[in-house]
């Protein structure tokens, strides 16, 4: 176990214990609202856990892989994600919050095929005051804008989206978002736009289970917590109290 | 064709807070009762991995499917109304528990004025105050009549708040202590106090402390872990029908849950209902159910589709004003908000509950004079802690592109800096809002969808206007770096606006021709159905809906215990 762990275990039996004193828990009576007390002996502090673990494990990340896009696809939108999301002295950048895996497993998950939302027709125009009307499934509309970036920057600067200066890029991307770039088999380029937006936006914050936020790194920038147990402390407190954010991860205990 | 079952005593449509209050105090009463449920069956174990902000908010995960079924709405009568294909102004709750399961537990009583809102306001401005096109008529119930209702679903939810002077009266104070106060509240209080106004923390169904409801259901303290609102609270802290009164009921015996069972029609003879034909949306079958009594307490919107789509009750005609059904929708006005930014002060803002907030009185129903205002009733001021999470919260100054570099520094700068002094305002009916049978499109069932046809009217416009000066106001003693009033009220639109808070289409009066129930949310065109939830609405109030949708659940309860015995209409 690495000392950060240690310390992250440490955190989260404490905060645990806070809330087993706070919310009256251990008063007894009948509990029918909680599921939390089955979670308290997931992850039991006394369990025997491996001191050292090879070092390349630690580092090798399966979820760094490719489940929709192809390699070319997977480049374009890592650059576009960097352009709405640049690395900066704020901290990293969408490249490095690996914000394009998490587009790439987006895509690929039932959200990608629009398996919630009414897809009967007919489809119409809608007015600007009604949402949007797309027959078009989320993922071929990405596919689409990517194809259309390539395109764009083909017939303003004769290169690839991923050659072009980060000024080009972002010259090509408001384009894109105006909708001056034109349409994408009859879709705006600022459809495809808004969703990229979102999608960097949401790759950059997510639970780093999505492939995104890498090493929650996202969150520290912003000094966001993740996924914690409880602050009624520090709601109270006068003072801004940074916390050592937590994952799900931390709720697995195993 | 569907399987007939045999007949039961009482079926319930929606098993939420309204279906779940029926439930509890028709089976502890010990009459047999089955309660069916398009969604699954929900305990608290479903959330350990809830603190996931893009499952649950953002990918909607306990919001119904709309891919089976949607709303359309248009902003009026001229225009083709198309369908909510994506989730964006309404998160519509599905599964045991339903809205009462994502909500954020602000739990209010409406106010005195609220229930006798024509006759107060034509007391006291005379009868040309409010333009006829503004159907406001009284609830058929007085303030007094009510309370005691009110008082049953405080206990039962164990609701969390200071008593309000200004308020109605109660017969008992809450039953259990406010929620904490955090430091923007605290500055909130000494800030609005200068003023001159009386701020109170806003009562909550969060619990701030353990508390063991009259059932004998016991519930721990809300630990502010800030996912409240889209998200169902694992700890069982937040009152949610799934912890209270549905365990309750299943303890008797006598509820049969049914779930992934969607009703698609009431049957009935044109007098009264025989029962319900719903269909299993696993397996696609058919199952006919016979009952001596309907309940139909789903959604706002599910409940005036199901009346229309069976045949139930008058439908509304905006032409004429004639008919009841899907007359007098009303929504919440929000619009009016100061949010302020500081250059150099940080707040623990990732923490919160969704019902942590302070506000003030002042300005709510008639509690402030309207002789020289173009609109009626108010708004809560208010200050809120819901705990900002960060895919959803990206606030930043006026002038900041919505992307790159500058979007990045500011919204960053900004992530624990950044918060609104809102408006929650009343929302009066209109004849021109209302709601009906889309004549194209349709649900997985083939049954028509339900069109909402909305915009906010001139009132509303007014109103936010003036609430904007009030905030405004407020905002200006906080001593923010930047200050920036939303002034107007923008066009109604479906995937933008900001809340669920949908009311009205099967409202509740003194008088059949006005309304399609009764005090005892019994319908006077069928004796035996009983339409529950804020349907029951005839305006909405600037308060959250649930207090009051559990308030008429209790006095539904009461009235359906006497139909039993007596038959009839109640009132």
């Amino acid at each position: 176990m690495s000392i950060d762990e240690k310390k992250l275990n440490g955190v989260q039996d404490k905060t645990r214990r806070t809330f087993m004193r706070n919310s009256g828990l251990t008063v007894g009576g009948l509990i029918v609202g909680g599921a939390v007390g089955s979670l308290f002996g997931m992850k039991s502090s006394s369990k025997t856990v491996p001191t050292t673990a090879p070092v390349q494990e630690m580092a090798a990340n399966p979820n760094e892989a490719l489940m929709f896009f192809n390699q070319n696809q997977y480049q374009t939108t890592a650059a576009a994600a960097e352009r709405i999301f640049p690395k900066d002295e704020t901290g990293p950048g969408a490249k490095d919050l690996n914000v394009a895996i998490y587009i790439d497993h987006q895509l690929a998950s039932p959200w990608g095929v629009n398996a919630k939302d009414y897809m009967m027709g007919p489809f119409k125009t809608p007015d600007e005051k009604q949402g949007g009307q797309l027959r078009t499934l989320r993922k071929d509309l990405f596919l689409l804008g990517l194809n259309g970036l390539d395109d764009y920057s083909n017939k303003k600067y004769k290169k690839k989206f991923t050659e072009l200066e980060a000024k080009e890029q972002d010259e090509v991307l408001v384009d894109f978002e105006s909708g001056k770039a034109g349409n994408l088999s009859g879709v705006s380029t600022a459809a495809f736009f808004k969703m990229l937006r979102t999608l960097t936006i949401e790759g950059a914050y997510a639970d780093p289970m999505y492939g995104g936020n890498k090493d929650m790194q996202g969150w520290k920038m912003r000094k966001y917590p993740g996924a914690q147990m409880g602050y009624t402390k520090e709601i109270q407190s006068d003072k801004f109290v940074e916390l050592t954010p937590h994952s799900l991860h931390d709720h697995m205990g195993n | 064709m569907a399987t007939k079952l045999p007949k039961v005593p009482v079926v319930i449509v929606g098993m939420g807070w309204a279906g779940g209050i029926i439930a509890s105090e028709l089976t502890k009463a010990g009459v047999k009762v089955v309660g069916i449920e398009r969604g699954k069956d929900r305990t608290t174990s479903d959330y350990l991995m809830g603190h996931d902000e893009l499952r649950y908010q953002h990918r909607t995960e306990l919001m119904q499917d709309l891919s089976k079924e949607t709303i359309t709405s248009r902003n009026n009568k001229n225009m083709t109304a198309l369908p909510m294909r994506s989730y964006g102004t309404f998160i519509v709750g599905d599964g045991v528990g339903g809205a009462g399961s994502h909500w954020n537990g602000q739990t209010y009583r409406f106010l005195p004025y609220d229930f006798e809102i024509k006759t107060l306001t034509e007391k006291k401005y005379g009868p040309n105050k409010v333009k006829p096109e503004y159907l406001i008529q009284d609830w058929g119930i007085t303030y007094d009549e009510i309370e005691p209702y009110y008082d049953k679903f405080e206990k039962m939810a164990g609701i969390s708040g200071e008593t309000v002077e200004k308020y109605g009266k109660r017969t008992n104070p809450y039953p259990t202590g406010p929620m904490v106060k955090t430091p923007i509240m605290k500055e909130f209080e000494t800030v609005t106090k200068k003023l001159g106004y009386s701020p109170y923390v806003i009562p909550s169904s969060n619990l701030s402390e353990s508390y063991k409801n009259p059932d004998g259901i016991q519930r721990g303290a809300c630990q502010y872990c800030a996912y409240c609102e889209n998200f169902g609270c694992e700890y069982g802290a937040k009152a949610d029908p799934a912890v209270t009164v549905i365990p309750v009921a299943k303890q008797t015996g006598n509820l049969d849950l049914r779930t992934h069972s969607n009703v698609i029609r009431i049957l009935n003879d044109g007098k009264k209902a025989t029962g319900v034909l719903y269909v299993n949306t696993i397996t696609g079958e058919e199952f006919e159910q016979t009952a001596d009594i309907v309940v139909v307490a789903s959604y706002v919107f599910n409940n005036v589709r199901l009346l229309l789509n069976s045949g139930l009750g008058k439908p509304y005609n905006p032409e004429t004003g004639t008919g009841v059904v899907g007359k007098n929708y009303c929504y919440q006005v929000t619009g009016g908000a100061t949010t302020l930014f500081f250059n150099d002060r940080e707040f623990n803002l990732y923490g919160g509950a969704g019902a942590l907030g302070m506000e003030i009185p002042d300005f709510t129903g008639d509690s402030f004079d309207h002789t020289h205002e173009n609109f009626i009733h108010g708004g809560c001021i208010r200050v809120t802690q819901y705990g900002n999470r960060p895919i959803a919260n990206n606030t930043v100054p006026k002038g900041t592109p919505a992307w790159g570099e500058e979007f990045k520094k500011q919204s960053i700068k900004y992530a624990n800096s950044t918060f609104p002094i809102k408006v929650q305002a009343s929302s009066m009916p209109h004849q021109d809002n209302y709601l009906d049978l889309d004549p194209t499109y349709k649900d997985a069932y083939g049954m028509p969808l339900l069109r909402m046809t909305y915009d906010y009217t001139e009132q509303d416009r007014e109103m936010v206007k003036y609430m904007s000066k009030i905030t405004k106001k407020i905002a200006k003693e906080f001593g923010a770096d930047i200050m920036e009033t939303s002034e107007e009220q923008a066009p109604f639109n479906v995937n933008k606006d900001t809340n669920t808070h949908n009311t009205g289409g099967v409202i509740m009066g003194a008088n059949p021709e006005t309304s399609a129930v009764n005090t005892y949310l019994q319908m006077w065109d069928a004796e035996n159905v009983f339409v529950a939830g804020s349907s029951a609405f005839p305006h909405n109030s600037n308060f959250n809906p649930t207090g009051t949708l559990g308030a008429l659940s209790y006095r539904a309860a009461e009235g359906i215990l006497k139909y039993i015995k007596q038959g009839g209409l109640l009132v």
